[in-house]
């Protein structure tokens, strides 16, 4: 948990640095940045809505948006939501409070479920071909985060505010879990990720701990069921469920391993 | 998809797929809407070195890279409040004008070339950040409204004019005799808008309430002759036969089929 | 409104005065008829800047000044105005005005040297200045107390300071910032006319066929003067010429036919290329007739130093020193080495400074000699010597030189020859301004219309006040001066003084204040109207000896500044239209205006302080015997005459000088006065508590008035003749002398001028009376057989050679430093920078740097650099492509912005003869910071 935010305002911070004293470990920000004014790492979700908006980008960025793409292909996608993305510290503080003031209880009937986020990934492409911009980000609220606490917020902690009470108010785990379409691009692009979060069923107790905690419980189909990885690319790997577990029954393991242990099996 | 199959009928799943069909296009409208107003507030002024502002909205990765950059903090990234695509970069000269930084630090650092450096290359040099040219910047270009420049009125003013940073080539004084005094002339400013950069200095010198002289993106400012007349008087100017024309959206005189025929018209009283 | 003007005049009781000046007064009238409806009120007034003089109008609602326009009426401006006049209606509304009187005290409130500022009443303000001049009058007697004045001073600030200083403390130890901008101006026109200020008028301007600038950014510097240069070349572009001469290019030559660039200095070699030129080449385009009946030749010594300390000085370090060496010897130049062959000197020799102490003495010398002397300025030499810019070729320089001694030489052709600080702040300053004089005469191009060496100046009453009231350390009202008998005699009469009250030992002039400061022989300073611890040369050891020795340092002041900032008592003063007042402008017109509104916060006015302090002395404490240094037996005891004169010895100054009997009867109130403030005569809402602790109620009698109809006095039926006050408060101005009620365009031209015509020598009468009886001599020196010659009625043409000035870049320092100003700001930018508009437009000075040079020291636009030299540095911004362009080898960097301290840097070297700061060169080294 602390390492998490450890790693997100560590992030920020050499953003923040960059900008405002001049450091040059990360110029720029979660857009994309100059690393050590050697490479560059990009949004690949940004670079896909360009790309469809008809600019024809340079190489630099390009391999800046690959090296992240392969990475969270990797080490899987939603790690940006779960260990990069400033958005989280918002939400998890809504849901923080949420569970504080136990508004959990009242839960109202919303017509959004989690497949909503889909549906704004396709909308963000689609209308990227049409109105000629990055549809996405002109809008993003994340976006809108980041580059406020680097270069200074303006309106933006408006929109900010109004995923903040959404969440807190209207829908547990709203904004990461059913709107987003970062969250739903890094999903499917995190179809194979390797780092994945291993159940194993023999040590579980069936708490349920792990579902009270989980921003994407659907994830946890296998839970107290069956031994395995958990495989759904909505899973952002953030570690709470294994933090909570009290029974050792959930670690984060290697995806060769996971093989390995299928062919042992 | 949560959901088991087997407890939703037919008609229902119908429902929900119209349901979500619809909720997607009225998101889509008002989506797209929003783009289409974002995207054509073209008052912005963008970065030296900017591709067509159209490239620019679709090319900027609105990573701030310019702004941290620009040593002067002249650039800012847009936010919500300013009318403006947000998150991407851009100037007000009235606040801090671009001070032409010979190096132009702001443009080799985009990612994306939504600030070219080519477009500041001369076309004798090799495209490197060492051979940029500041003065080849287009930002903007600067207008004068005469009726509130006090240098129009006859006051000794030109502050704008030794603020520019090509002082005499893209700004100059035109002096004019001012039959009023009978003694004194006028020292007006006069905007070359093929050298002006529209770094803004000017704007920001300018010491009237609201500035008199000011930056607008050359396309906002500028109009445009057709191409299927040229300058006799200008060699040069064969070169705009090269721009793409547009055709004329208005329309001349037309007749109808009968109207040869329609001879009593004329003595019809 | 030419018919509504006939009636009036019909009607007019002043139609007189008005037609003599062909000034219409309806429109004043008019606006006075419409004042009670609009809710504000028009009122005349002068813009607070420049010299120029450009007549404003003032609208006040409120209390306060809510507008100004440029008065359409004003002959010099017809309604226009530049940037800083369009903001005049702003300069008083600042947010930092000083409102009260601040001490430095410790933390019992007791007054400390090292305390921080507290306010204090003006009481306790008074009585601090009272002990303090007091302890310094006792240890040191009347010189050790000393004004830092100004040119401006209102007439009457500055008349009343005078007369305070010179008639009340016997003390001549006060000398206006004009000594920085117009001193070298002045010592010319004495030595060659006899009498102070330019003998023509801004009409030259519409009237003349060629304009030379000569050291005047008049584009930057004299704006709507440049209005109207750039009017006239408009009227005939083909035939009106334009050149200017500078040491850097700059926005004058935006109009110029031709710019010549010069090496600092060498405009003295200059003009005498165009002389040599006339005599050797063009003798036919001397006015023989001219010559023969008005002008003599004349000369002086070469070995005068540089007015600066000499070498080996406590307080100056080893650095300093190589330059100040200088003072005492110099080794002649190559340059030199030709220039002063005429004296026996060559290259390499010694060249002893002999004459420091006596530089302006001079003789006549005859036609031949001086056409020896100007024998080496050939064009080759000139050339040479003088071209400033090295990326232009020899031959283009020389092509140009010719172009302009063409047009000086062409018979027919009018010129006009300006000049301001390029020829003023220079260790020759006197000598080029007299050299301009001689080009001008021997063409018969001076006292004519459209013809004439016409000296600009820079501040609003430099001529008005500084110069004709007198604020120097050696004069007195209307060019009188403190060490001829005669003229102290005349002026202790209009003073109602007893015989040898004033002093006849020429006082301290600005620098020699500072110096003297520093030396602790001034204990007491005083700083009116002026911010001189910003526009002094060598600024650090005149702030050390304020801050680190034993004295005490008065500034009267609108805003904080540096000086505020290093004294240690501040008093908040009334700006301009806070009070009565009036000033002179540079072509002698003097313009009065009324008290607008009412001071801000416990402001008073300079006049309301000097006479509040002149009650705090009786003279039985400073009209006893008096020891003065360089005087044998002192000043004597006058109290034994005082007292036959009704006076006895608690008697205070205050009554003697300002509240006599003679004051009392101009009664208030007066038509004049009716409907505007005066806070001085009759107090005002604020009901300030005064210098008594108590609410201050006024001093009841038209004080503004008394101080002028005195004033005039001193000038009336000697070629100074002014107007009475309420003339002036119905005139856009008056060009003096007034002589029956008209005004005078050109002095000296029996045509114009009523003086000329009276004294009865054909069509010029040089009447000034100064160094009018000149020992004879040749071209080495005077020659005591010969006698002496009497010149009266005529002017002199000196020869005056080249010589380099004390320092040059070398090495260490490889660069030429140019100081000067902008247009955007006044001066020390004490008010300007307060306008945020003007503020925002110009924020900080920059260095104008070649972008060579640039290059050379791997500066990039924009980059903060170093600028230093042997006295100090300084940081700041290099531009390569702004307004001013300086050729390889010279920076400039204007003097406005104390963030930008350029004074710490520049060299305290001054014109021996004027005492006037060259603040045009100085060697510098540039690096990056």
């Amino acid at each position: 948990m602390w390492l998490r935010r450890f790693s997100q305002i560590g992030i920020l911070l050499l953003f923040i640095g960059a900008n405002k004293w001049g450091w040059n470990i990360l110029i720029g920000n979660l857009s994309s940045a100059y690393v050590f004014e050697t490479f560059y790492l990009s949004d690949p979700f940004a670079i896909l809505q360009i790309l469809l908006a008809g600019f024809i980008l340079g190489a630099d960025v390009l391999i800046g948006g690959l090296i992240i793409l392969l990475i969270y292909g990797i080490i899987g996608g939603r790690v940006f939501c779960s260990w990069v993305c400033p958005m989280n510290i918002v939400t998890d503080t809504a849901l923080w409070l949420r569970k504080k003031w136990k508004l959990n209880e009242i839960q109202f009937h919303t017509p959004i479920n989690r497949n909503i986020r889909y549906w704004v990934l396709f909308l963000a492409l689609i209308l990227s071909v049409f109105s000629g911009v990055a549809a996405f980000e002109f809008v993003s609220p994340v976006s809108m985060l980041h580059r406020g606490l680097i270069f200074g917020m303006g309106f933006g902690w408006a929109a900010v505010a109004v995923i903040f009470l959404f969440d807190l108010l209207v829908l547990k785990n709203g904004w990461c879990g059913h709107v987003c379409p970062i969250g739903a691009f890094y999903s499917v692009v995190s179809k194979y990720h390797w780092i994945k979060v291993q159940h194993t069923v023999e040590n579980c107790t069936d708490c349920m701990e792990c579902f009270v905690v989980c921003p994407e419980p659907q994830v946890l189909k296998i839970i107290g069921k069956k031994s395995g990885s958990i495989n759904n690319g909505e899973c952002t790997n953030c570690g709470r469920c294994i933090e909570v577990c009290d029974d050792k029954a959930l670690k984060f393991i290697k995806r060769e391993k996971i093989i390995r242990r299928n062919e042992n099996e | 998809m949560q959901r088991k199959e087997n407890t939703t009928s037919r008609r229902e799943a119908i429902l929900k797929i119209f349901q979500g069909a619809g909720l997607l296009s009225l998101g889509g409208l008002v989506w797209g809407a929003f783009l289409n107003k974002a995207s054509v507030s073209k008052l912005s002024l963008r970065p030296p070195a900017a591709v067509e502002e159209e490239d620019f909205l679709a090319a900027c990765i609105k990573c701030g890279a310019c702004v941290q950059a620009c040593p002067y903090d002249t650039l800012m990234l847009a936010q919500p409040q300013d009318n403006i695509p947000i998150g991407t970069p851009f100037f007000i000269p009235r606040i801090t004008p671009c001070y032409m930084c010979v190096d132009v630090p702001c443009v080799p650092v985009c990612p994306t070339t939504a600030l070219d450096i080519n477009k500041l290359i001369p076309s004798d040099k090799v495209s490197t950040p060492e051979n940029m040219d500041v003065n080849m910047s287009d930002m903007g270009v600067a207008v004068i409204d005469e009726k509130s420049c006090i240098a129009f009125w006859g006051i000794q003013c030109d502050a704008c004019y030794r603020a520019c940073p090509l002082i005499n080539q893209a700004l100059v004084l035109n002096f004019e005799r001012n039959e009023r005094t009978g003694k004194h002339a006028f020292l007006k400013p006069v905007v070359n808008p093929e050298i002006c950069t529209g770094c803004g200095m000017c704007e920001h010198a300018c010491v009237t309430e609201k500035a008199a002289i000011f930056v607008l993106p050359r396309k906002v400012a500028e109009g445009k002759a057709g191409n299927f007349y040229i300058k006799g008087w200008e060699a040069k100017d064969e070169n705009r036969l090269n721009e793409e024309s547009k055709e004329s959206d208005i329309k001349g005189k037309t007749t109808k089929k009968s109207y040869l025929n329609d001879w009593e018209e004329l003595i019809d009283e | 409104m030419s018919t509504t003007r006939r009636e009036f005049l019909k009607n007019s009781a002043a139609a007189s005065v008005a037609t003599a000046v062909g000034m219409s007064l309806p429109m004043g009238l008019q606006a006075a008829a419409n004042n009670a409806e609009s809710g504000w009120r028009w009122d005349k007034s002068v813009c607070r800047f420049c010299g120029t003089g450009c007549g404003i109008m003032v609208a006040t609602k409120n209390d306060k000044i809510v507008a100004v326009k440029g008065d359409p009426a004003a002959p010099v401006n017809r309604g226009l105005n530049c940037i800083k006049g369009y903001f005049n209606a702003k300069i008083m509304y600042g947010e930092d005005r000083l409102q009260k009187p601040l001490l430095r005290v410790d933390k019992s409130g007791n007054y400390s040297k090292t305390g921080d500022f507290k306010a204090v009443s003006w009481k306790r303000a008074f009585d601090e200045m009272e002990k303090h001049i007091k302890s310094s009058l006792k240890e040191l007697g009347p010189t050790g107390i000393g004004v830092f004045g100004s040119g401006q001073y209102t007439v009457q600030e500055g008349y009343a300071a005078v007369k305070l200083m010179k008639a009340g403390f016997r003390s001549n130890n006060i000398d206006p910032n004009a000594r920085h901008c117009m001193a070298s101006a002045v010592a010319g026109f004495i030595q060659t006319f006899g009498i102070d200020e330019p003998a023509g008028c801004y009409d030259d301007i519409e009237l003349t066929d060629t304009v030379v600038t000569w050291g005047a950014n008049m584009s930057e510097m004299h704006p709507i003067l440049w209005a109207r240069v750039s009017d006239r070349k408009l009227s005939n572009p083909d035939k009106v010429k334009v050149v200017n001469l500078s040491t850097f290019s700059n926005r004058t030559s935006d109009l110029a036919d031709i710019e010549i660039i010069f090496k600092p200095q060498t405009d003295l070699a200059l003009w005498n290329y165009i002389a040599r030129e006339i005599v050797y080449n063009h003798p036919d385009s001397i006015d023989q007739e001219f010559i023969d009946k008005h002008i003599i030749f004349a000369t002086g010594p070469v070995d005068i130093g540089y007015g600066m300390r000499k070498a080996g000085h406590p307080k100056y370090s080893a650095k300093e020193s190589v330059i100040n060496e200088k003072q005492s010897a110099k080794t002649v130049s190559a340059a030199e080495g030709i220039s002063l062959k005429y004296l026996g000197y060559k290259e390499g020799d010694t060249l002893e400074m002999k004459n420091a102490a006596s530089a302006g003495k001079h003789w006549k010398i005859e036609f031949e000699d001086f056409k020896k002397a100007l024998e080496p300025y050939t064009l080759d030499y000139v050339a040479k010597t003088a071209k400033g810019d090295d990326n232009e070729s020899l031959v283009r320089f020389k092509e140009k030189l010719i172009v302009l001694k063409d047009l000086y030489v062409e018979k027919q052709r009018k010129m006009v020859s300006f000049w301001t600080m390029g020829m003023n702040q220079h260790t020759r300053g006197t000598w080029v301004n007299e050299q301009a004089y001689m080009v001008h005469f021997l063409l018969g191009k001076q006292a004519k219309p459209g013809n004439g060496a016409f000296s600009l100046t820079g501040q609003p009453s430099a001529c008005g006040t500084a110069r004709e009231v007198g604020t120097f350390a050696h004069r007195l009202p209307a060019d009188m001066v403190v060490a001829n008998p005669k003229h102290r005699k005349a002026s202790e009469n209009i003073w109602k003084l007893p015989k040898d009250t004033l002093n006849p030992k020429v006082g301290t002039h600005f620098m020699k204040l500072m110096r003297d400061i520093e030396d602790a022989k001034v204990k007491f300073a005083w700083i009116q109207v002026n911010n001189p611890y910003q526009n002094t040369a060598n600024a650090k050891h005149w702030i050390k000896a304020a801050r680190q020795m034993d004295n005490f340092i008065v500034c009267s002041d609108c805003y904080p500044g540096i000086s505020a900032k290093v004294s240690d008592l501040i008093l908040p003063t009334a700006m301009i239209y806070e009070k009565w007042g009036a000033y002179g402008n540079a072509e002698r017109r003097t313009q009065h205006w009324k008290q607008q509104v009412v001071p801000i916060g416990d402001s008073m006015s300079d006049t309301w302080q000097i006479m509040e302090l002149s009650k705090r002395f009786t003279l039985k404490e400073v009209w006893g015997a008096q020891t003065i240094p360089g005087i044998e037996g002192g000043l004597p005891d006058v109290m034994p005459e005082a007292k036959t004169m009704g006076y006895n010895e608690d008697t205070t100054l205050y009554e003697v000088l300002f509240a006599n009997d003679e004051a009392k009867s101009y009664t208030y109130p007066d038509p004049i006065g009716d409907g505007f403030d005066n806070c001085e005569v009759i107090g005002d809402k604020r009901n300030v508590v005064g210098s008594d602790d108590k609410e201050w109620k006024g001093y009841g009698f038209f004080i503004q008035k008394y101080l002028w109809e005195e004033y005039r006095k001193f000038g009336e039926g000697h070629a100074h003749d002014y107007a009475d006050f309420d003339t002036y408060h119905k005139v856009r101005g008056l060009k003096w002398p007034v002589v029956d009620g008209k005004e005078t365009q050109w002095r000296f031209n029996a045509k114009y001028d009523p003086y000329a015509k009276k004294a009865n020598t054909g069509d010029f009468a040089f009447y000034g009376k100064a160094f009018k009886n000149l020992p004879q001599g040749g071209l080495k020196g005077p020659d005591a057989d010969k006698g002496k010659y009497d010149l009266s009625n005529k002017a002199k043409i000196f020869f005056r050679p080249y010589m380099d000035p004390p320092e040059m870049p070398d090495k260490d320092y490889p660069l030429w430093l140019s100081t000067g100003r902008v247009l955007e700001h006044w001066h020390s930018g004490t008010m300007t920078m307060r306008v945020p508009e003007l503020y925002r437009a110009v924020p900080e000075a920059l260095c104008y740097i070649h972008p060579k040079d640039a290059e050379k020291f791997n500066f990039q636009q924009g980059d903060l650099v170093w600028v230093e030299s042997r006295r100090g540095k300084v940081k700041a911004h290099v531009d390569t492509r702004g307004r001013n362009r300086p050729p390889v080898g010279l920076v400039y960097v204007p003097w406005f912005d104390e963030k930008v301290f350029i004074n710490k840097v520049c060299l305290d070297a001054t014109c021996p003869i004027s005492k006037q700061t060259d603040f045009k060169k100085a060697a510098v080294k540039v690096y990056k910071a």
